[in-house]
C-alpha cells in the first residue's frame, strides 16, 4: 500500500474530546509533490487533522507516517517542523512586532536553538534566501514594515513565505483564501501552483471558485473521516457528497 | 530610540551615582551640596531595586512571563550575600562565638549547618549569589515551561513558589535567622561596612552592575534570540510550527532574568545591612512588577526608570503620609494598567507620532 | 496525696462527727483548730450549705458576726452560710482567717466535697482527679460515692477512679484485678494505657491481660487519631473551599484575576463586625443570631462592591488577564488601607454566640463547635451556589455567556449586566465565607490576604471552571495538610502542600477535573 513516493500516510487515526469523535479512522494517502484539496462542511475534522499532523493534538489511535517511517504521532511540534512539515493557520499568524524581514529570517531553515540565535549575525546567503522569498511573495517593497501594519492578504503571503522559508517537503494550508480580494485570490493560487513545483501541498478550503481553480485531486471529510475522493468533477457528482453538502 | 535611550540611561545611572558618591565624600558634612551618606544608601537602594525591576522586564515584557515570585530570587541573592557577611561577623558578635552565628548559638545551636560551609569565602558568597537563584530558576522553569503553563496559572505558581519560600525561612530551624534574617553585618572584604567611603563605592558597585545588566539585556533582546522571544511572547504556537521550542528561550531568559535579580538581591543587603523572610513577601514580587509597568514594559529602561520613581514616591509618602501610601500604590496599580498600558515611556513615545507635521520619523530598527 | 489521706479519715470518722456536734458550722466561728474540725466535718456532713462555706472560706469571703452568725460576701451582697438566705447582719463582721493547717483541711475538704457535690460535673471532676492520683487509699471514699451514685456518665468515672485505684493498690484478687484491667481497657484513653503500662509486680495473668490491653487502647488510640485527623482536615477544607468558593465563580467562571478576592472576604469578615456592633447596641436581644444575620448582610455588602468593581475597573480589562491581575491587586492594596483607616488596624473582636462554642467529646474525638458549623455552612453554601447556577434564571444566563457570549448576546440576553451579577455572585460568596472566618481568624485588615494564594490554588488544582472540582480540591488539600502536619510540623506541612501544589499543576496544568474539548485547546 506505500509506495516509496508516499510522502504522508494517515492510517486509521481517531481522535475524540470529551466522547465526541473529531476524527473517525481517517485515513488518508498523499504521495510526493502532490497537491491535495481537502474540503467538507464544518466540524468535519479537517482543522482536528491539521493538529494531528503537525503534533498539536497527539490521536487516540492510528498511524501517521511520514517520508520513509517516521512516526509523527510521537513527536512534538518543533520535531515535526524540523522533519520539513510546514502549517499555515487559518488566521494569519506572523511575528507582528517585526518586520517582514525579520519574520523570514526567522523562519529560515537553520539552527533553532538558543545557543545559536543567541550569537547569530545574518549572513550572506541568508539575506540572498530572504531576498529570493520576498520576490517570491511579492513582498520586496514592504520589507522594512512592521508585520502588524500589512493588510490582511499581504499577512497571508508573508505567512506562506515564513513557511517558504523553512524549506519544508509538505506544507499544510489551512484556508488561505478567507477573507482575500478576487484578485488576491487569483494571485494567491497562482503562488500555491508556484509553491507545488517543489513541494507537496495539503490546502484546506471552503471556496469552492478557488478549489476548481486549483485544479488537483480532492478529497471530502465529513464527521471525522473520507467521504469521498477524486477530481472536483467527480465529487461534486458524488450523491453523498451532495447530501452532506445541500442536507436531506 | 531604543539605543538613545539605553545611553540617555546609562550616563544617568553611572554620571549619578558618581556624582551622589563624590558629594557625599569630597564635601565637609556642613557644605550646601554635600549628600548625606543616608541618601547614598538610598540611592543604592533604587538601583538595586532597579536591577530586579529589569529582571522582570526582561521576562515579562520580552517573554510574556509575568512572574509574581522574582524577589523570591532577589531574596535568595540577599541571603547568600547576608550569610558571607553573617561569617565575617566572627567573634565580633555578641555571643563572641568564631564560628557560629549569633541567633545560632542563642538556638543552642552546636554546630554550623551543612549549607552554611564555604560562606566565609567571598569568592563563594558571590558564585552562590549567581548560583542559587540560577538554580531555583532553572528547576522551577523547566518544570514549567516543559508542561506549558503559562499566563496565569504561571504567574499564580510563581506567587505560591515565593510564599512556600517566605513561610520557610521563617522557620527559625531552616538555619536563616527566622524572623529576624541575617544582620549586625560588620564589613566586607575586610572593608567596615559603616564607612562613607564603602557607602559610595558600595553605590557605584550598584550603578555598574545595573548597566551591565541592562548591556546583557539589551544584548539578549536584540539579539536574533531576542527576536525569537518576543515572537514567543506574541504567537507561541507560530514558533513551534516553524521548529522553534519556546521552552528552552523562556528557560533560558528566565534563569538569566533570576540570577540578575539575585545580584540586585545582593547588592540590596550590602547596602541596607539586613535580610529577613519578609523579603519573599508576594506583595514584594508584585510591586516589583508595577515598577516595570509604570516605566514601560518591555523597554528595560523603563523598568530602571520605573523603580527609581516608585521608591522615591514610596519614600516620600511612607515617611510624609504613612497612611496614604497603600492608597496611592493601588491607585498607580490601576491608572497604570487603565490609562497608561505602555507606561511612562510609552507616552513619551507615542508622542512625536501624534504630531505628523515633524519631519518623517526614522524607520525604527526593530527591537 | 494529703487530700486522699484526709478524705479517709474523714470517712472513717463521718459517723462520729455527726454526733458530736448537731452544727457543723458552729466551730467556724471559733480559733483555727475549730475551723479546722468544723471544715473536716462539713466535709462529710452531706450538708447543701458546705460546699459554698468552705468554699468562701478558701476565698476568704467568709465572715462572722458578733452574734457568731456566719456570712458570705459575693458580690457585695451578703448571705449566711448556714441557711443560704440572704439577710443583714448585726454589728461588725470579721474576716474568719486561715492558717496553714486549715488551708489543708479546706483543700482535702473540697475533693470530698465535690466526690459527694451535688452537680454532676463536679462529683465527674472530682473522680477523673482521683482516677489520675490512682491511689489505693481512695477506695472506700470510692466505694461508698459509687453506692449512691445515680448518674451513669459519673458512675462510669467513678469506675474508673476505682479500677485505677484498685491495679495500684496490688493486693486485689486476681479476678478483680482483671475486671479492673477490663474497665481501663474500656476506657480506651492514653492516660488508661499509660496507668496500665505502669503495673509491676503483678501475677502473669494480670501482666498479660494488661499489655493486651494497651496493645488494644492503642490501635484505638490510633484509630481515633485518624478521624480527629480527618475532622480537622475537613475543617481546614471547608475554610478552603469557603474562601475558594466565590472565586471559583469569578476566576473559574469568568476567568477574571481578582487578587482582590480577599479583600471581599475580609469585608465579610468586618460586615460580622458592623452587625454584632449594631445589634450589641440597638437590638440585645438578637444577640444569640448576629452571627447568622451577618450573612446575608455580608452577601450584600461584599456583592455589592464587587459589582462596583467589575462596573468600574474590571470590564475595561477583559480579554488581559494579566493586566486584570495587577488592577485588581492595586485595588486590594487601596481597600486593606481603607478598612485600616475606618476600623484601625488592630483586630476587631468579633463574637461567638454561646451555641457557636464549646466542643463534643465523643471517644476521642474532639469536634468544636464553631468548626463543626463552618463545615455546614461551607456545603451550604456550595450547594446554594450550584443551585443558582443550575436552576435559576440567571444561572441560566450566566452558563449561556460563559459558554458563548456572542450567541448569548445575541438570544438578547444583556452581556455586561451579566458579567456585573456573575462578579457580584462570586464576590457576595467570599463576603459570607468572611462571615465563617471572622468566627476562627483575626479580624483585621490583613485577613484577606491570608486566603488569596490557598485560594487561587485550590481553583486551579480542582480544575478552572469546575465546582465539583473546587470542592474535592479544599477537602482533599485541607486533609493532606493536617495529615502531614503530625510528620512535619504545621508549616513545613503548608510548605509541602504548596511544592506539591506547584509540582501537580506542572504535571496537569488544568487541574484534577479539566475541561475538556478543542474550544478549551483553542
Amino acid at each position: 500500500m506505500i509506495h516509496n513516493d508516499t510522502l504522508l500516510y494517515l492510517d486509521g487515526v481517531t481522535v475524540s474530546f470529551d466522547g465526541f469523535r473529531a476524527l473517525n479512522a481517517l485515513s488518508l494517502v498523499l504521495e510526493r509533490g502532490e497537491m491535495r484539496a481537502v474540503i467538507g462542511p464544518n466540524g468535519a475534522g479537517k482543522t482536528t487533522m491539521m493538529d494531528v499532523i503537525t503534533g498539536k493534538t497527539r490521536p487516540d489511535s492510528g498511524k501517521v507516517v511520514f517520508g520513509e517511517a517516521t512516526d509523527l504521532t510521537r513527536l512534538d511540534e518543533p520535531a515535526i517542523a524540523s522533519l520539513g512539515i510546514g502549517r499555515k493557520f487559518q488566521k494569519p499568524t506572523v511575528f507582528e512586532p517585526h518586520t517582514v524581514w525579520d519574520n523570514l529570517l526567522l523562519a529560515l531553515a537553520g539552527d533553532r536553538r538558543p545557543r545559536f540565535t543567541l550569537w547569530a549575525r545574518q549572513s550572506a546567503e541568508e539575506g540572498e534566501r530572504v531576498e529570493a522569498i520576498l520576490q517570491t511573495i511579492r513582498l520586496a517593497e514592504h520589507r522594512g514594515r512592521r508585520a502588524g501594519d500589512l493588510s490582511h492578504g499581504q499577512k497571508q503571503w508573508l505567512e506562506i513565505g515564513m513557511l517558504l522559508a523553512q524549506e519544508p517537503q509538505l506544507l499544510l494550508v489551512d484556508e488561505p483564501v478567507a477573507g482575500m480580494t478576487d484578485a488576491e485570490t487569483e494571485q494567491t493560487a497562482e503562488l500555491l501552483r508556484e509553491i507545488n513545483r517543489t513541494r507537496s501541498v495539503v490546502v484546506v478550503e471552503h471556496d469552492m471558485a478557488f478549489v476548481r481553480a486549483l485544479g488537483v485531486k480532492v478529497t471530502v471529510m465529513h464527521e471525522g473521516a473520507v467521504l469521498s475522493e477524486g477530481s472536483i468533477d467527480h465529487v461534486s457528482a458524488d450523491p453523498r457528497v451532495v447530501e452532506v453538502y445541500l442536507g436531506r | 530610540m531604543s539605543r538613545t535611550a539605553t545611553t540617555t540611561c546609562l550616563v544617568l545611572v553611572l554620571g549619578g551615582a558618581a556624582l551622589l558618591a563624590v558629594l557625599n565624600l569630597a564635601l565637609p558634612a556642613d557644605a550646601p551640596l554635600h549628600v548625606p551618606t543616608y541618601t547614598v544608601s538610598l540611592a543604592g537602594k533604587y538601583l538595586s531595586y532597579a536591577m530586579l525591576a529589569v529582571a522582570v522586564d526582561l521576562v515579562w515584557g520580552f517573554a510574556g512571563i509575568l512572574s509574581l515570585g522574582h524577589a523570591a530570587f532577589f531574596a535568595l541573592g540577599g541571603y547568600a550575600i547576608g550569610m558571607y557577611l553573617m561569617r565575617q561577623i566572627g567573634t565580633r558578635g555578641v555571643y563572641g562565638n568564631a564560628i557560629l552565628p549569633d541567633f545560632m548559638v542563642f538556638l543552642n545551636w552546636k554546630q554550623l549547618p551543612w549549607y552554611w560551609h564555604g560562606f566565609d569565602n567571598a569568592f563563594f558568597a558571590i558564585v552562590m549569589v549567581l548560583l542559587v537563584p540560577g538554580l531555583l530558576a532553572l528547576v522551577f522553569g523547566w518544570l514549567a515551561f516543559r508542561s506549558r503553563v503559562s499566563g496565569v496559572y504561571l504567574s499564580i505558581i510563581t506567587q505560591a513558589l515565593t510564599y512556600a519560600l517566605l513561610l520557610a525561612f521563617f522557620r527559625n530551624d531552616m538555619g536563616f535567622g527566622g524572623n529576624n534574617g541575617l544582620t549586625d553585618f560588620k564589613d566586607v572584604f575586610g572593608i567596615p561596612l559603616h564607612l562613607d567611603a564603602t557607602r559610595d563605592g558600595l553605590l557605584a558597585a550598584s550603578a555598574v552592575f545595573l548597566a551591565v545588566e541592562l548591556l546583557i539585556a539589551r544584548y539578549v533582546v536584540t539579539s536574533r534570540f531576542g527576536k525569537v522571544l518576543i515572537a514567543v511572547r506574541d504567537t507561541e504556537s507560530r514558533t513551534r510550527f516553524l521548529g522553534y521550542r519556546p521552552e528552552a528561550y523562556k528557560l533560558f531568559v528566565f534563569v538569566l532574568s533570576a540570577v540578575m535579580a539575585g545580584v540586585g538581591g545582593a547588592l540590596y543587603v550590602l547596602q541596607v545591612g539586613i535580610i529577613n523572610p519578609s523579603e519573599f513577601s508576594p506583595a514584594n514580587s508584585i510591586e516589583a512588577v508595577i515598577w516595570v509597568a509604570v516605566g514601560g514594559r518591555g523597554t528595560l529602561v523603563g523598568a530602571v526608570l520605573g523603580a527609581v520613581l516608585v521608591n522615591l514616591g514610596k519614600t516620600y509618602f511612607t515617611g510624609a503620609l504613612p497612611e496614604l501610601w497603600l492608597f496611592a500604590l493601588g491607585a498607580l496599580f490601576i491608572l497604570v494598567t487603565l490609562l497608561l498600558p505602555d507606561g511612562l515611556l510609552g507616552l513619551a513615545r507615542r508622542r512625536p507620532r501624534a504630531a505628523p507635521a515633524g519631519p518623517a520619523p526614522e524607520p525604527e530598527p526593530a527591537e | 496525696m494529703i487530700l486522699l489521706r484526709v478524705l479517709l479519715l474523714l470517712i472513717a470518722i463521718c459517723p462520729l462527727a455527726a454526733r458530736a456536734d448537731d452544727d457543723p458550722f458552729a466551730g467556724l466561728a471559733g480559733g483555727y483548730e475549730d475551723i479546722r474540725r468544723a471544715v473536716d466535718a462539713l466535709a462529710l456532713s452531706g450538708n447543701p450549705h458546705a460546699e459554698p462555706a468552705v468554699a468562701a472560706l478558701q476565698a476568704g469571703t467568709l465572715f462572722v458576726a458578733p452574734d457568731r452568725s456566719l456570712w458570705i460576701r459575693q458580690d457585695g451582697t451578703l448571705t449566711n452560710a448556714r441557711t443560704g438566705d440572704p439577710g443583714t447582719p448585726d454589728g461588725d463582721l470579721k474576716r474568719v482567717r486561715v492558717n496553714n493547717a486549715v488551708r489543708r483541711s479546706i483543700e482535702a475538704a473540697m475533693g470530698a466535697l465535690t466526690l459527694f457535690s451535688h452537680d454532676p460535673a463536679r462529683r465527674m471532676k472530682a473522680a477523673a482527679d482521683l482516677f489520675a492520683q490512682h491511689d489505693a487509699a481512695a477506695l472506700p471514699a470510692l466505694d461508698r460515692a459509687l453506692a449512691n451514685e445515680q448518674d451513669p456518665a459519673v458512675r462510669t468515672a467513678l469506675q474508673q477512679a476505682r479500677a485505677a485505684a484498685l491495679l495500684s493498690a496490688g493486693t486485689a484478687p486476681v479476678p478483680d484485678r482483671l475486671a479492673a484491667i477490663a474497665v481501663l481497657r474500656a476506657r480506651g484513653d492514653l492516660d488508661a494505657s499509660n496507668l496500665l503500662a505502669s503495673l509491676s509486680g503483678q501475677p502473669p495473668a494480670v501482666a498479660a491481660a494488661a499489655s493486651a490491653a494497651v496493645t488494644a487502647i492503642a490501635r484505638v488510640q490510633q484509630l481515633w487519631a485518624l478521624v480527629q485527623a480527618v475532622f480537622y482536615g475537613l475543617s481546614l477544607g471547608s475554610v478552603l473551599l469557603l474562601a475558594a468558593a466565590g472565586l471559583a465563580i469569578t476566576f473559574g467562571v469568568m476567568g477574571v484575576i481578582n487578587m482582590a478576592h480577599g479583600e471581599m472576604v475580609m469585608l465579610g469578615a468586618y460586615t460580622t463586625f458592623v452587625v454584632q456592633q449594631v445589634i450589641a447596641t440597638s437590638l440585645p436581644a438578637l444577640s444569640g443570631v448576629g452571627v447568622l444575620l451577618a450573612v446575608p448582610a455580608a452577601f450584600l455588602v461584599a456583592g455589592a462592591v464587587g459589582i462596583a468593581i467589575e462596573r468600574l475597573l474590571i470590564r475595561f480589562l477583559y480579554g488581559r488577564p494579566l493586566e486584570t491581575l495587577l488592577a485588581t491587586w492595586g485595588l486590594s492594596l487601596a481597600l486593606q488601607q481603607a478598612v485600616r483607616s475606618i476600623f484601625g488596624a488592630s483586630n476587631r473582636n468579633v463574637t461567638t454566640p454561646g451555641w457557636m462554642s464549646g466542643a463534643a467529646e465523643w471517644g476521642g474525638l474532639t469536634i468544636t463547635f464553631n468548626r463543626l458549623y463552618i463545615i455546614v455552612f461551607a456545603v451550604l453554601v456550595l450547594v446554594a451556589l450550584m443551585a443558582v447556577l443550575r436552576f435559576t434564571a440567571l444561572g441560566l444566563q450566566m452558563r449561556a455567556v460563559t459558554q458563548n457570549r456572542r450567541m448569548a448576546a445575541a438570544m438578547g440576553i444583556r452581556t455586561p449586566w451579566i458579567d456585573a451579577l456573575t462578579f457580584g455572585l462570586g464576590s457576595g460568596v467570599a463576603g459570607m465565607a468572611g462571615v465563617a472566618l471572622s468566627q476562627i481568624d483575626n479580624v483585621s485588615p490583613n485577613l484577606g490576604q491570608g486566603y488569596i494564594i490557598d485560594s487561587f490554588m485550590v481553583v486551579v488544582f480542582g480544575g478552572v471552571g469546575n465546582l465539583w472540582g473546587t470542592l474535592v480540591s479544599a477537602l482533599t488539600l485541607g486533609i493532606v495538610n493536617k495529615f502531614l502536619e503530625p510528620l512535619a510540623g504545621a508549616v513545613l506541612a503548608k510548605i509541602l502542600v504548596l511544592v506539591l501544589l506547584i509540582l501537580f499543576i506542572q504535571r496537569k496544568p488544568r487541574g484534577m477535573f479539566p475541561l475538556k474539548g478543542r474550544a478549551v485547546e483553542a
